[in-house]
């Protein structure tokens, strides 16, 4: 096996110089090459640093086929660079695993010259050399989903925290636009923040405005109901302002009690409401206009 | 034994809980505070929470017990100072205490009082104890 392994070798470290060229051909006649996203130049550095990467690789292992070796830590290294790199500029997983697929061709060409008389060591070296370029062009789709995946996180995570601001809109009266699906997880979020809110600012009524939630079902009223619960016994009385006519029928419709809740079509009659509680009035100013 | 201490101030007793309560805990001061409402004829009972920082089921029964106890002996309770980890809880295990009135602190707890107990007294004239 060791012996075969280092034919491998030594035919790809023979033919490396005008592979690269070769390949470089194969990756621009490549569709899915992005001309648009990366230059020549660029591709030609990242083609010939992981030809020596991928030479180094094939000459440091003893014919064994597992990319997850120390050997092939480099290769592993400069595609996962590459493979992040790609994501964030916009390529397709396709696209990136093309890079490292498109070898396959020239490669074969040159073990078919080599050992054409030989089929039983053609085959042999094509199979190992398929399932190694298999498994690292593999390796870059893994690595560019999981940056895809880590972007998706933090956009959520980001998404979490713009969307739930508590603002206060007099003493005493906090304002929670909501916007956006309510879910589990942002229900959680929003009643902590509320309350840590209710606590810092000792306010005793808080409205809870949902224009910007785009549908209300039964989970999501649950969800309100928890909150303005869970408000009422911090000792601050909720109202919920900005329910839209379509969303009033689905409640009724869907037969959810709201119980002894203040609801309010606009954030403007809550606000009047919330100043009534507190004994307060908003008045002209006499003599202006 | 451990106790938690009643406070009377005027027609409210005042119960600050400042210990971790545990079920034993919580059956004494079941059994005090009502002794306490029916001897001293109190109109109106605050229990300040914002120490609690940990409330099971039994513990939030408990509250609501008392609110009840409470009102058949004819006194206002107000849970004052809930945190809000607690608050969450509570409504979690689906305990939304209906029946209880709640303030933010011991202060507007005693105005929520006084302001019951005003009314209660304009219309009836209760005698003050």
């Amino acid at each position: 096996m060791a012996k075969t392994k280092s034919r491998l070798a030594e035919i790809f470290a023979r033919h490396e110089r005008e592979l690269i060229p070769e390949w470089m051909n194969h990756q621009l006649a490549a569709m899915t090459l992005r001309r648009d996203l990366v230059n020549e130049d660029e591709l030609k550095q990242q083609s010939r640093r992981f030809v020596e990467t991928f030479r180094a690789g094939l000459e440091s292992t003893d014919g064994s086929v597992d990319v997850t070796t120390p050997a092939w830590a480099e290769a592993r290294e400069l595609l996962g660079e590459l493979s992040r790199s790609r994501a964030r500029q916009g390529f397709s997983p396709a696209e990136t695993a093309t890079f490292v697929f498109s070898l396959k061709q020239p490669l074969f060409d040159r073990l078919r010259v080599e050992l054409g008389r030989d089929p039983e060591a053609l085959t042999s070296e094509l199979w190992q050399s398929t399932v190694l370029l298999d498994k690292l062009g593999l390796y870059t789709v893994e690595v560019y989903q999981t940056g895809r995946e880590e972007v998706i996180a933090r956009q959520q995570q980001e998404m979490l925290e713009l969307s739930t601001p508590v603002v206060a809109l007099w003493e005493g009266i906090l304002a929670l636009p909501m916007i956006g699906t309510l879910d589990s997880a942002r229900t959680q979020v929003v009643m902590e923040t509320l309350l840590q809110k209710i606590v810092e600012t000792g306010a005793g009524i808080a409205i809870i405005d949902i224009t910007g939630v785009p549908t209300v079902d039964t989970l999501v009223a649950q969800h309100l109901l928890k909150t303005v619960a869970a408000a009422r016994l911090m000792g601050a009385e909720c109202i919920i302002s900005g329910i839209r006519p379509q969303i009033a029928q689905t409640i009724v419709h869907l037969g959810v009690e709201l119980g002894s809740v203040v609801t309010k079509a606009t954030l403007a009659d809550a606000f009047a409401v919330a100043l009534a509680r507190t004994n307060r009035t908003v008045a002209k100013v006499a003599g202006a206009g | 034994m451990e106790r938690i201490p009643i406070l009377k101030m005027g027609d409210c007793l005042l119960v600050t809980i400042q210990v971790d309560m545990h079920d034993r805990l919580a059956t004494t001061l079941q059994d005090d505070l009502t002794e306490r409402i029916a001897r001293t004829n109190a109109k109106g009972v605050v229990i300040d929470i914002s120490a609690l920082e940990i409330v099971d089921s039994f513990i939030g029964r408990m509250l609501a017990n008392i609110a009840a106890m409470s009102r058949v002996l004819d006194a206002r309770t107000v849970v004052v100072g809930m945190q809000p980890a607690v608050a969450i809880t509570l409504v979690e295990l689906g305990l939304s205490l209906p029946g209880v009135s709640t303030a933010l602190n011991v202060e507007k707890g005693m105005a929520l009082i006084g302001r019951a107990l005003g009314k209660a007294q304009g219309t009836n004239g209760g005698p003050e104890t």
